[in-house]
């Protein structure tokens, strides 16, 4: 819920798509799997949950499916430094 | 080689496991347990009633795991613990010992005390049999009368609602919850519920179950009404597992009672998970905590000291993130006080970090559905509620988890100021 307003703006939501990374919170997560289930090509999100592991792996969309649907609040989006270092 | 004996296969018993098998791969482990489904999401079941995921995600590690774990599996209930001997005991099927002994053995719902709580119907939300029970009985059911409170009876009226069923939920006090909620929390998850369909009564008890054939068909109220219904959900609470550790002589209170290194009083034998209170160092006092990932964090911490290591249990702020009547909800340190009629035993998904209030103000932030409540110290923030927006969840974790001092704007928090928007500001200085 949070994730979809604070992207609510356009340039900001396209920026974090392709500057972005899921990063789990451990803490908060109860294995349930929602994240995993609704991943459009199977990351097994919910491992990297249980690892406390951020969702890196280059196939991951950044569709933030499994964030939205997170009935815990675990996932979140944060920026990636790759395409910063590329352009320094 | 030292044998390891682990009791339940629930989050502690399983971190238990995987902490002492990095630690010592050559060391025998054995996981004892009633239930052979392997280790799965009880929190999950929620999720599985409401259709948001298939049964089989519900199973968290895959065989693959467990081959890698080498752990043996017995399927079977231990029936005592003989702490001399070191040994566990199966009734007349065989004995066990161990070097090292973790009880991680849970908790069970408390079943309804009204007549015709044993009529077919009749169902609660402990394990995987039993939300598979709800959902082939809500396939037939019209109507279901839910008692109880916190976190299961909510789960349950979604639950059935998810699956159709029109749902009465019956509450014994004046509000939901009202030992972790104020009233304005309460009165926003019960407007909630009304839109939804579901039909509230508030100082109302079941009084009977009625049944025809062995199965239920109304309940009558204490206020004298007769409710038609083909199911009774219960969520009134949870009943630590305690009778092995007392039996064993071990020393219990609420739970079993262990040292900051999830030692119970006897030397070989740990304990972990919802059944441990865990003396916490700081304060001398031992509490209960019902939550997942403390669960986890005991059993790892117990799993070290069981090796020979001696590294405390540190009793970290309570957070929980959920899904309330359809409201996300963080519930974060102290937020509320006294009791809850609702809950006859330990509230799952709880901790009793959360009825601690200390001397604090509590200041609160209403917008529709977004609410905000902090519970202010003399110079950090010791509790928050945040329901709906989502923003202020995180950094709130942080201020509070990490006790950061708030001196600098805790003259800004009165009546009336935009909560919100200060603790962003905060935040952002914070991280600058």
């Amino acid at each position: 819920m949070g994730i979809q307003l604070s992207l609510s703006n356009e340039s900001q939501r396209r920026e974090v798509l392709v500057s972005g990374q899921v990063v789990p919170d451990p803490i908060r997560c109860v294995q349930c799997g929602i994240c995993s289930f609704n991943c459009p090509i199977g990351i097994d999100v919910r491992r990297h949950a249980w690892l406390g592991e951020i969702i890196e792996t280059s196939t991951c969309l950044t569709c933030g499916e499994c964030v939205r649907r997170c009935p815990r609040g675990v996932l979140r989006f944060e920026r990636t430094e790759l395409f910063r270092k590329a352009s320094e | 080689m030292t044998r390891y004996v682990i009791v339940g296969n629930g989050v502690a018993g399983v971190a238990a496991i995987s902490s002492l098998r990095a630690l010592e791969g050559s060391a025998e482990i054995v996981q004892v347990a009633e239930d052979a489904r392997g280790f799965y999401s009880r929190p999950g079941l929620a999720y599985y009633l409401t259709d948001e995921i298939p049964e089989k995600m519900l199973t968290i590690y895959t065989k693959d795991d467990w081959r890698k774990l080498k752990t043996r599996f017995v399927k079977g209930v231990v029936t005592t613990i003989n702490p001399q001997k070191h040994q566990v005991e199966f009734g007349a099927l065989g004995k066990l010992s161990y070097d090292r002994l973790l009880l991680a053995t849970g908790s069970t719902a408390v079943p309804a005390a009204v007549p015709g709580a044993a009529l077919q119907g009749v169902v609660k939300l402990d394990d995987f049999d039993d939300s598979r029970r709800i959902i082939s009985l809500a396939r037939r059911a019209k109507t279901a009368v839910v008692l109880g409170g916190g976190i299961i009876a909510l789960e349950l009226v979604e639950g059935l609602k998810a699956r159709g069923v029109k749902v009465h939920y019956f509450l014994r006090g004046k509000r939901y919850w009202p030992n972790v909620l104020d009233e304005a929390e309460s009165r926003l998850l019960e407007q909630r519920l009304a839109e939804d369909g579901v039909t509230l009564h508030f100082q109302t008890e079941a009084a009977e179950i009625l049944g025809k054939s062995g199965k239920v068909i109304a309940v009558r109220t204490t206020r004298g009404e007769t409710i038609r219904c083909e199911m009774v959900a219960v969520g009134i609470g949870v009943k630590l597992r305690l009778e092995l550790a007392k039996a064993a002589g071990l020393a219990t209170d609420k739970g079993i009672l262990t040292d900051e290194n999830m030692r119970t009083s006897q030397p070989d034998i740990f304990a972990a998970g919802d059944v441990a209170q865990v003396r916490d160092p700081v304060s001398g006092q031992a509490f209960i905590d019902t939550l997942w990932y403390p669960a986890r964090e005991k059993g790892r911490i117990a799993a070290l000291n069981m090796t020979g290591r001696k590294i405390p249990y540190q009793r970290k702020v309570s957070v929980n993130v959920l899904r309330l009547a359809g409201v996300m909800t963080t519930i974060i340190g102290a937020v509320g006080s006294g009791v809850d009629d609702d809950l006859v035993s330990v509230a799952r998904g709880s901790s009793e970090s959360w009825q601690q209030l200390p001397n604090t103000i509590a200041m609160e932030s209403n917008m529709d559905v977004n609410h905000v409540r902090l519970m202010i110290g003399e110079n950090t923030l010791l509790g928050a509620m945040v329901m709906g927006e989502q923003k202020l969840s995180l950094p709130l974790q942080e201020i509070i988890s990490s006790k950061v001092d708030i001196s600098s704007i805790r003259h800004l928090l009165h009546p009336g100021a935009p909560l919100g928007q200060i603790i962003m500001d905060f935040w952002e200085s914070l991280k600058s």
